[in-house]
């Protein structure tokens, strides 16, 4: 048993690893689902972890903190909304800018806080139960957000494949015309779809910031906005998909780290590169078969548009 | 039919105006439509019809005028209100999600909450009441065109509607189809469910409508009686002037054969594609041939062959005056004679954002020489794009307009006009009335023919079989990727050709299978 002592660690920080994934990933599927491409994912993350750093710090609520993150996600996404939606901005490079923008609003924001250290975020402790060989850390013992993220997952699948609502969301997504002369409000669901996955993307970022390593470092999330944007596509806009995806990638990062640590005679710029020639091979596997790829993806996605008459 | 004089209305408009910028689309229309009875909506494109019926629908507001529901003044502030108080649209361009189900598409055009499950039992049960077949599971893009159109049709019925608007919909069916479909709207008008029907097909207004208005410009023209009318005042009222039937005295096909198509079989490279199996047919010079079809049976994977989007694996498949061109580019074929003119206007035939100018120097640069070593000969094009301007009657306030301020129609003048101005020794033709008013449609069935005549060689491909019957002197089907023996128009039934449409090869080369379910 003692031998296989470094497994319960290594799944733990696995764990650690994807749930940002999860977050954003979640998050921007559902901004896609409604046919909008947010590019700007990497750019909310940074602007929620560092509110939710700075508003932890200040106030030593994380409940609080969680929330700020979410609200500054969504209010970047808002922001994207405005330009994409109502101004009919393309959508690929404002996306873009929103990442700039993200970038520099988040180290300047977070200018005074950088190198504070912060209490990590608390996981649970049910005696008993969080003690049990192996699989207690696992199960019980993890952080609220960990749970937050799996409960989402969860939703947002039942939510896109059991609702009305739901099922309005993809129609919007399929063909904006269509849903239009039906009656649906396209440009008002789009931005609530828009504002969901900035507020998501807010809290994956919070999780980098209050968890993964809890304090405030400039460009934190070091791509994995990018990251949750791949995963989407390789996921084929399913939800469950992506969770295997954050996970896979999850996993990868955190074994290369272990294999750099154990002194594997492999240079360790390429293990860092592991993760992402993975995410890279896997996209192009995937991408391979564009029929399985067409039956899923929203069809109107990053198209503009316009209430013709 | 339960039409009395003294009874209220069950849908009467009075005076809705709506103002585009730079375009009054309604100018205080009036309409009356009774309880149970089929009212055609008339009219060129651009007189106002769209506009009007997304009024009513509650897709646009009105800027003045007053809707009177079964009497009572109502607001219509989306569609959603709309279905409420009982009326149904089925569009032009379906509103149809093709990633989803049956069920799920029928789910979306009602409001409030559904039960899947019992929604897949009222569907099953209205369309088979009906005659409208549908499996509630299947994916919509798996459906035939006549298919998706029941499920518009059962949507609507679903919601018990008192008034049916139907936005040109036999334009993607068969004959039978569309027979069948006037059953199902005979009946829903005799259990007195109002229709307004737009259409450009004077025929089936005359079969079908007890009552027409027809409206020209945005204003309302007259009302009349459509049986009592024939085709061609129907035609005259819309488009207010005299309409010339095109003149045909093409003869016998005795010229040499210009265009040759032997065992062509091309794969499609797209999903939901259709695969060409061994066609075969020639153009002769000096004469016009029809493809029919119901669309999506191959017409886009043929004409993309002929033209040359799509090269063949046998260079022998084509000749083009004995000349193998089967594995030339769409320049090469150009340049050798063969003009083409897509399906789509915008963004096939012309690039939207461009001016009239470009896009005549973009098809024609090399047969109208309009290049000097390299450089855009401006001058040239621009006489080029004038020529085709007043030769065609395409009316553009200049030809430094971009295409996509142009109306179908006169976009569609200018797209025919700059081929024919080429010289083509074969011109191939997709859907060239499709969304075209009579008058320019009149028009462009003239200069087809007046090619043919001077020697060329037209291919016209097309759904709608009166324009084929107009124009061509023999006429081929193409069904499921198959192309049937082509037939002298003076030996065929429109009967026969609605068979072959549905897939029944009973006179063609190859036994096909049944298509349309």
């Amino acid at each position: 048993m003692s031998g296989f002592d470094w497994i319960t660690p290594v799944i733990l920080t696995v764990i650690t690893a994807a749930t940002p994934l999860v977050f954003a990933g979640i998050g921007e599927l559902i901004t896609e689902k409604s046919g909008v491409l947010n590019l700007g994912v990497e750019g909310m993350m940074l602007v929620g972890a560092v509110s939710g750093f700075i508003t932890a710090t200040v106030t030593g609520n994380y409940f609080l903190a969680v929330a700020a993150a979410a609200l500054a996600g969504a209010i970047m996404a808002f922001l994207f909304g405005i330009l994409t939606l109502s101004l009919m901005a393309n959508q690929v490079a404002t996306g873009l800018a929103l990442t700039l923008f993200g970038v520099g609003l988040s180290a300047l924001m977070g200018q005074n806080f950088v190198g504070q250290p912060v209490a990590a975020l608390a996981k649970l402790d049910i005696p008993g139960l969080s003690d049990l060989p192996f699989i207690g850390p696992i199960l019980f013992g993890q952080d609220g957000l960990v749970y937050l993220s799996f409960v989402m997952a969860i939703v947002v699948s039942w939510f896109l494949y059991k609702t009305k609502a739901g099922l309005i969301l993809r129609a919007v997504g399929d063909s904006h015309d269509a849903a239009h002369s039906i009656g649906y409000s396209v440009i008002g669901i789009r931005y609530l779809a828009v504002m969901f996955g900035g507020a998501m993307s807010g809290i994956g970022g919070a999780y980098l910031s209050l968890a993964y390593t809890p304090m405030w470092a400039e460009n934190m999330t070091a791509g994995r906005g990018w990251i949750a944007l791949a995963l989407i596509v390789f996921a084929t806009w399913k939800p469950g998909l992506v969770v295997v995806g954050a996970y896979m990638f999850g996993g990868i990062t955190i074994l290369q780290l272990h294999a750099q640590a154990a002194g594997l005679n492999v240079p360790s710029q390429v293990l860092s590169m592991l993760p992402y020639l993975a995410t890279v091979f896997v996209l192009v596997l995937i991408s391979k078969d564009q029929s399985r790829i067409r039956k899923h993806a929203p069809a109107c996605i990053g198209k503009i548009f316009h209430p013709a008459a | 039919m339960t039409i009395g004089s003294g009874e209220t209305p069950q849908l009467e408009l009075r005076g809705i105006t709506k103002q585009y910028p730079g375009c009054l689309a309604n100018d205080h229309i009036d309409l009356k439509i009774m309880p149970g009875e089929i009212h055609a909506l008339l009219g060129e494109n651009g007189a106002g019809k769209s506009t009007l019926v997304k009024t009513i629908y509650g897709v646009l507001e009105a800027d003045e005028g007053e809707i009177f529901w079964a009497g009572e003044l109502v607001k219509i502030p989306n569609p959603h209100a709309a279905r409420k108080i009982g009326i149904g649209m089925v569009f032009q361009h379906f509103s149809l999600f093709e990633a989803m189900t049956v069920t799920e598409n029928i789910a979306l055009g009602m409001s409030g909450r559904q039960d899947m499950k019992a929604l897949e039992k009222q569907i099953i049960e209205v369309s088979s009441n009906y005659g409208l077949p549908l499996e509630p599971r299947r994916q919509v893009h798996t459906l035939s065109v006549g298919e998706k159109q029941r499920i518009e049709i059962v949507r609507c019925l679903l919601q018990d509607p008192k008034l049916l608007i139907m936005d040109e919909p036999t334009s993607v069916l068969t004959p039978q189809e569309a027979a069948k479909m006037f059953e199902t709207l005979r009946r829903l008008s005799s259990e007195g469910v109002s229709i307004l029907y737009i259409s450009h097909k004077l025929d089936e207004i005359k079969a079908l409508c007890h009552k027409a208005t027809i409206l020209r410009g945005g204003k309302y023209i007259s009302e009349c009686d459509p049986t009592l009318e024939t085709a061609k005042s129907l035609a005259e009222m819309m488009i207010g002037t005299d309409l010339h039937a095109p003149e045909h005295n093409i003869e016998e096909n005795t010229g040499p054969i210009r265009l040759k198509v032997r065992n062509l079989s091309v794969d499609a490279d797209i999903e939901f594609g259709i695969n060409l199996s061994t066609i075969n047919f020639e153009v002769h010079s000096g004469e016009i041939l029809g493809i029919a079809g119901v669309a999506g049976n191959g017409q886009v994977e043929l004409l993309s062959a002929l033209n040359g989007e799509t090269k063949c694996e046998d260079g022998e498949a084509i000749e083009l005056d004995g000349k193998a061109i089967g594995r030339l580019g769409p320049n090469q074929r150009r340049n050798l004679g063969l003009a083409f003119v897509p399906e789509d206007r915008l963004g096939h035939g012309s690039v939207p954002e461009m001016m009239l100018t470009e896009n005549a120097f973009l098809s024609g640069y090399s047969r109208m020489q309009l290049m000097n070593s390299g450089f855009i000969n401006t001058g040239a094009t621009a006489a080029y794009a004038k020529e085709i301007v007043d030769k065609f009657d395409v009316r553009t306030p200049g030809i430094h307009h971009t295409a996509n301020s142009l109306s179908g129609g006169n976009l569609q003048k200018f797209i025919v006009g700059r081929e024919v101005l080429q010289k083509p020794n074969v011109i191939i033709v997709a859907h060239p009335t499709w969304g075209v008013d009579a008058g320019a449609a009149a028009s462009i069935h003239q200069t087809l023919i007046d090619l043919a005549e001077a020697g060329g060689a037209v291919l016209v491909v097309s759904q709608d079989l009166d324009e084929l019957f107009a124009i061509s002197g023999r006429i081929a089907v193409i069904a499921d990727g198959r192309l049937s023996v082509s037939r002298n128009l003076k030996e065929i039934t429109i009967e026969e050709i609605g068979l072959l449409m549905g897939g029944t090869h009973s006179m063609g080369e190859t036994g096909g299978r049944s298509h349309v379910a």
